[in-house]
């Protein structure tokens, strides 16, 4: 190996483990640190899959991923709230609440993506009484006129009232502003996509989620740094190329895999190419317009230019062939389906997107995980069942 | 004497308490609960009721002093040879019942040769049974069926070997006949049995054994009058029982926990087939309570499939759990993949122990939820069940309570099994000084019907799908 | 007894018509070109579907039928055989269980297909993947009204003309253009003028719950009670008489100090008087009510009787301005209530109807109700000092419904009541 692939390894080992910390820390140490760099610093948690992040940061605040706590904690309390047929997710989100490690966040945003979350904002307004707890309702009428009013005033809403917080006012200039920061923390996130789309044996999937978590924890800017300076440098590892098949993944928006899980992907054969982990992060792929009103901006974003997910609804009636097209386009040998346990919108949705791959005569295979899944033997086999398939009959 | 008796139908084991009229525990009994719930409930009862005659024995033996210090002596002989005297019994029914089956014409040409086999075999279990029950001698178990099964399969597999009848034909004889055996009832009163074991434990004694059959007899004959009769637990609805006399193992665990530790608040409870969180007043009435959902994760059971799994007793988990050095993380006690979870961490190369540790914790933190869904743990906090006996699972208990609810006093009393039947029968003792009518236990005699077996809870639909369990 | 059993048949033989009526009409269809609509029950628009002539059908009304008429399980297994989880709710899986075996209603004859699908998805995500998994079998237009939620516990006004605006620019146009019939105005008027007369009845027959004994079991019964009103039937003259009548029966139930009719007959003594939180189970509905009947358990007030409007928390459909309070008609439903909103609404139905305690029925299937149940438990606890007491079940997988588990619970916890009594007696 080259002099210069093992600068370039070892950096990046670096930048990953910067990303690995930022997971592990879920006691939020960053977001503290974050806010005692400078006076009335606020952090706003939000939940999955979207919260316009802009407004949160042209208020002055930092926005901070709620993505429950993997494997990586405990649940003692968390279970007492929830009835087994209940997905993971929120048993790990009141466990982080009630043990104190939320903290560092100065109010919530539960944007709408399923009764559970739903639900789970007014327990948040029960338990945490005296922090400002808001259900973000995003529209399902994607008319500008009609779901766009209403989000825009929604939106305003939480300018003004994270606002408060901070004592920051959001002008139309600083949400533009805004709104150019994350349009370059786009800008890098669409490179690592395309990156991995291109060559994912430069950048392993894990390494790819993690960076996609950072966005959740880090300054955007700071964020935007890390992924550009580890998209420039995947291509000069010299890491080896396998004969993986290409897969795309769906069901994984909300609950988040375990690291584990997706180290046993990779392991069996199957390189993420298309995915829907940290779906927030990315669900504007193209740049808002900074320019023009910054309110008709964004709404015009998550109205018209977002990512189809299960929960959203599908006004145009089109989900099955754009997910046809997206698998194409990503050049995805199969589909893995993998939703966690009990989620309703990812389970809903799966068969009309199964039926849609299997008239496009696209293969695809499911199983369901949860958080904290800690057995990986089925899936590994079954992964690795499905890619050998594929390499034999399918790739032909 | 007039008592009160409580009964518990657990789903392994059914147990009974007897109280006199001032409330204090004179009698406990404990058998298995077969797949006949009324007979269970008559044997564990009687079984109390020989308990309370053998202390008012005591109490009257020792008041007369014929004996001296050889009394508790004797009392062991004749506990023994009353014990004997039942075993006895049960081995001439248990001939009887194989001679009628061996009339049924199903044998053939075998019959001759396992009628003489069976006369073999029983005579021989009657010669070695005084060794069996002598003074000193541990019981290999208090049931019927395992202790003459064990001899019976011993004697066959002899008499096949020497050219006898096939072993299986033999040991089919048992089978058929021992359900039948185990759901009569003594032929004998209790005062024949319990003489005809005076007279056996008498030919050890030096003292006046005239003496002592007199007051062996007189208390014998003292009238044992149940004035009510509660029962609970798990096969409560089997029992013949009116329903006024039905209490939920709910209040009477409360209740029994309560009495066995009067500053009782919060009562864990973890069984084979459920766990309970119960919180109860200052008076021991439950205030509030919280049930395993449809699920058995968790529970006692769970414990159960891994020792299977580990081919290990059931008591040997705990110590093995207490050697670990490095608790694995566990996050599923799911009894459906119970066995798969555990060969994948023992193929992930993780050490039995350390597995072990885990799984007592997550069983814990599974009671953990439960006891938070309840109210909390509040002091004085008393566990209960049979998770209470493994050693393991209360350290992590009391661990996991120390973390969440600070220091609280933990209780564990050795005879827990009989928390709820200490409780039913304290609902009888309160119900007849509240005015109830006196019930009696005719209707527990006088409901001979053959219910049916475990009517074991359906948890419906569960395929061991990865639930939060 | 006679009398009353008499009595409570005008009422139930008069709904029983009305329904019947209706399936009529939905099997004529084809001859009398009447236009269908599917849609739910919570924020439904029954005025302006009747308003246009069309015919409402609700598939979660068809789900509960099939489990109540022991068809759901086969259904179910339909629905999870072509790839549904085992996971998700089974009203849509009953639904498109029964969708497959050939669409038969309660009346053995095929519904007809939709002309329309209008998902107006209120208090419930899961409206909209169901409809959006509908639309995959029929060729229709479908109408999303987006009700927001009261996150916030409150309607703002921006809600407001959000569902009004919806209605007056998608719904009503949409439904001119299936129908052929133009919207007026006044003649809605009208109807509403008859939906408020229903809803005064209604709430007088559910507040007569208050009385002791209770004249009616407002859960077991009260699914029977909101009926018409939940259904096809509001703003109808069928609905005020149904209503009319069914409130003088009450009343004279009330006036004999009569107790419900249970499936046994009538009520025995009330023991226990409890507020339930959740839907009932429809696959053992009767033998379910038994266990709360047999203990002399009466339920004097329910949430999920309010899914379909909260009127008697005051909400009436306006004359005056039919558009803005079917908007508020929306909005108002429990399942679209806060967490803080439904506890505060279960602890005043704990206090007003002189409760002996609550209990949840936690079902499976439905995860708006039951995310979150076991703090509204704690919660209430804390609040009123009464006994709380959780079961869980399904709404039509009969294999979540495990009579001895939820018998053994119930018990308990009537003893535990019972107990209390005593004790603070003592």
């Amino acid at each position: 190996m080259s002099t210069l692939a093992t600068d370039a390894s070892e950096r990046l080992r670096q930048i990953i483990a910067r990303a690995e910390a930022l997971y592990d820390d879920l006691d939020f140490k960053v977001v503290k640190e974050w806010k005692e760099q400078g006076k009335n610093r606020k952090a706003i948690g939000f939940l999955p899959i979207y919260v316009p992040r802009e407004v949160i940061h042209a208020a002055g605040a930092l926005p901070v991923g709620i993505m429950g706590g993997a494997d990586r904690i405990e649940i003692v309390r968390g279970d007492s709230y929830f009835q087994s047929y209940i997905c993971h997710f929120p048993r790990s989100v009141i466990e982080l609440a009630v043990s104190g490690r939320l903290d560092a966040c100065d109010g919530f945003l539960f944007p709408s993506i399923c009764d559970v979350v739903r639900n789970l904002s007014g327990m948040f307004k029960m338990l945490f009484e005296g922090k400002w707890t808001h259900y973000l309702d995003l529209p399902q009428n994607f008319d500008n006129r009609l779901g766009g009013r209403f989000y825009k005033n929604e939106m305003r809403t939480i300018a003004r009232e994270v606002g408060k917080l901070t004592g920051v006012e959001v002008t139309d200039k600083r949400l533009r502003d805004s709104i150019t920061v994350f349009n370059e923390n786009r800008t890098a996130l669409r490179r690592l996509v395309h990156a991995r789309r291109d060559r994912p044996w430069e950048i392993p999937t894990i390494d790819y989620y993690l960076l996609l978590r950072a966005a959740y924890l880090l300054p955007v800017e700071e964020h935007t740094a890390m992924v550009n300076e580890y998209v420039e440098l995947s291509a000069q590892a010299g890491r080896p190329r396998m004969d993986n098949i290409r897969v795309a993944v769906r069901g994984a928006f909300c609950e988040q895999p375990p690291l584990g899980l997706l180290r046993t992907l990779e392991r069996a054969g199957c390189y993420v190419v298309d995915d829907d982990f940290v779906l927030g992060s990315r669900f504007i792929e193209q740049d808002v317009d900074h320019h023009g009103d910054p309110w008709d901006a964004l709404a015009d974003g998550f109205m018209n230019r977002s990512l189809p997910t299960a929960s959203k609804y599908d006004q145009r009636g089109t989900k099955h062939a754009d997910f046809v097209q997206r698998v194409r386009d990503f050049k995805a040998d199969g589909v893995i389906f993998m939703a966690p346990s009990f989620c309703d919108p990812a389970l809903l949705d799966q068969p009309m997107l199964v039926k849609a791959l299997e008239n496009a005569g696209i293969p695809n295979t499911s199983f369901k995980y949860s958080e904290d899944t800690g057995q990986f033997q089925v899936i590994r086999e079954q992964a690795g069942t499905f890619a050998d398939a594929l390499k034999l009959w399918g790739k032909a | 004497m007039n008592v009160c008796v409580g009964i518990d139908l657990g789903s392994t084991t059914t147990k009974a308490i007897v109280l006199d009229e001032k409330g204090r525990i004179v009698g406990r009994g404990i058998t298995n609960s077969r797949s006949n719930y009324d007979v269970a409930a008559q044997v564990a009862k009687e079984e109390a009721f020989t308990n309370v005659r053998f202390s008012m024995l005591s109490r009257a033996l020792d008041e007369a002093n014929v004996l001296g210090k050889d009394l508790p002596q004797f009392e062991i002989a004749l506990r023994r040879a009353f014990d004997l005297e039942g075993y006895l019994g049960q081995l001439d029914r248990l001939e009887l019942h194989c001679r009628e089956d061996l009339a049924q014409g199903r044998y053939g040409d075998l019959t001759l040769a396992l009628s003489g086999a069976l006369s073999t075999i029983i005579q021989r279990l009657r010669k070695d049974a005084p060794k069996l029950f002598a003074p000193g001698q541990k019981a290999r178990s208090d049931f019927f069926r395992d202790i003459a099964g064990a001899g019976f399969i011993e004697a066959a597999s002899e008499l096949a070997r020497a050219g006898g009848p096939p072993f299986d034909r033999i040991v089919g004889l048992f089978d058929r006949s021992i359900i039948p055996v185990e759901n009569e009832q003594e032929q004998r009163t209790f005062t024949q049995r319990l003489l005809a074991a005076c007279k056996r434990a008498a030919q050890l004694l030096n003292g006046d054994s005239l003496q002592v059959s007199k007051i062996v007899a007189r208390v014998a004959d003292t009238p044992l009058n149940p004035v009510r009769l509660v029962g609970t637990g798990y096969g409560r609805a089997r029992l013949p029982f009116p329903k006024d006399q039905i209490r939920s193992e709910i209040l009477c665990h409360g209740l029994g926990a309560h009495l066995m530790f009067p500053k009782t608040a919060t009562v864990l409870d973890i069984g084979g087939q459920d766990t309970k969180a119960i919180q109860v007043d200052p008076i021991g009435v439950v205030t509030s309570f919280q049930m395993n959902d449809r699920c058995a994760a968790g529970c006692g059971r769970y414990l159960g499939y891994i020792a299977d799994e580990m081919n290990l007793g059931l008591h040997e988990l705990g110590p093995l759990a207490m050697e670990s050095k490095h608790r694995v993380k566990i996050n599923s006690t799911c009894t459906v993949f119970a066995g798969a979870e555990f060969r994948d961490r023992l193929s992930a190369g993780e050490a039995r122990e350390d597995i072990l540790a885990g799984l007592h914790r997550a069983i814990i933190l599974r009671a953990m939820a439960l006891l938070a869904r309840s109210g909390g743990v509040k002091d004085e906090f008393t566990f209960t069940g049979g998770v209470a006996k493994n050693q393991a699972a209360v350290n992590a208990l009391r661990e996991l309570v120390k973390e969440n609810y600070g220091e609280v006093t933990l209780n564990i009393a050795p005879d827990s099994i009989f928390t709820g039947a200490l409780g039913a029968a304290t609902f009888a003792l309160r119900d007849i000084e509240a005015g109830a009518p006196s019930s009696g236990d005719q209707r527990l005699a006088a409901a001979g019907a053959i219910r049916d077996s475990h009517n074991h809870q359906h948890q419906g639909g569960c395929n061991g799908d990865h639930c939060g369990s | 007894m006679k009398g009353a059993t008499a009595e409570k048949d005008a009422s139930m033989q008069k709904q029983k018509e009305m329904i019947a009526s209706h399936f009529t009409e939905l099997a004529r269809v084809k001859d009398t070109g009447k236009k269908v609509v599917y849609t739910f029950v919570p924020g439904n628009l029954t005025e302006l579907i009747n308003h246009f002539g069309m015919l409402p059908v609700l598939p979660e009304i068809n789900a509960l039928q099939s489990g109540m008429r022991g068809k759901s399980a086969e259904y179910i297994s339909i629905a999870e055989k072509a790839g549904h989880s085992e996971d998700v709710c089974t009203y849509v899986k009953t639904d498109i269980g029964m969708l497959k075996a050939g669409n038969i209603g309660p009346t053995g004859e095929p519904l007809p297909k939709p002309d329309l699908l209008l998902l107006s998805y209120t208090g419930c995500f899961t409206f909209l993947k169901w409809f959006e998994l509908l639309r995959e079998e029929y060729d229709c237009p479908v109408i999303m009204l987006h009700v927001p939620y009261q996150g916030e516990g409150e309607i703002t006004p921006e809600m407001r003309s959000y569902v009004a605006d919806q209605i007056r620019e998608v719904v009503i146009p949409q439904f001119e253009k299936v129908s052929g019939v133009k919207y007026n105005e006044e003649r809605m008027r009208e109807q509403m003028r008859l939906s408020v007369r229903a809803e005064d009845d209604l709430v007088w027959v559910l507040n007569s719950a208050r009385a002791k004994p209770s004249p009616i079991d407002s859960w077991f019964g009260g699914v029977y009670y909101i009926g018409p009103m939940f259904t096809s039937f509001r703003g109808t003259q069928d609905a005020v008489d149904y209503y009319t009548m069914l409130r003088e029966e009450v009343q004279e139930r009330m006036d004999a100090k009569l107790g419900p009719v249970t499936p046994d007959g009538q009520a025995k003594e009330e023991k226990y008087r409890l507020v339930v939180e959740g839907p009932p189970n429809w696959t053992s509905f009767r033998e379910f009510w038994r266990m709360f009947a047999d203990e002399g358990a009466v339920i004097v007030a329910s949430s999920y009787t309010k899914v379909g409007g909260l009127y008697d928390r005051g909400f009436r459909h306006n004359p005056d301005d039919p558009i803005g309070s079917m908007a508020d008609y929306c909005m108002g439903c429990y399942t679209n209530l806060n967490f803080p909103q439904r506890t505060e609404m279960l602890e005043r139905y704990i206090n007003e109807f002189q409760a002996d305690g609550f209990l949840i029925n936690s079902v499976k299937s439905c995860n708006s109700f039951s995310a979150g149940q076991l703090l509204i438990l704690r919660e209430l606890e804390k609040r009123t000092g009464r006994p709380g007491g959780f079961i869980e079940s399904d709404l039509v997988d009969p294999r979540y419904f495990s009579a001895a588990n939820i018998k053994n619970r119930l018990e308990s916890y009537f003893q535990m009541i019972e107990a209390k009594r005593k004790g603070a007696k003592s």
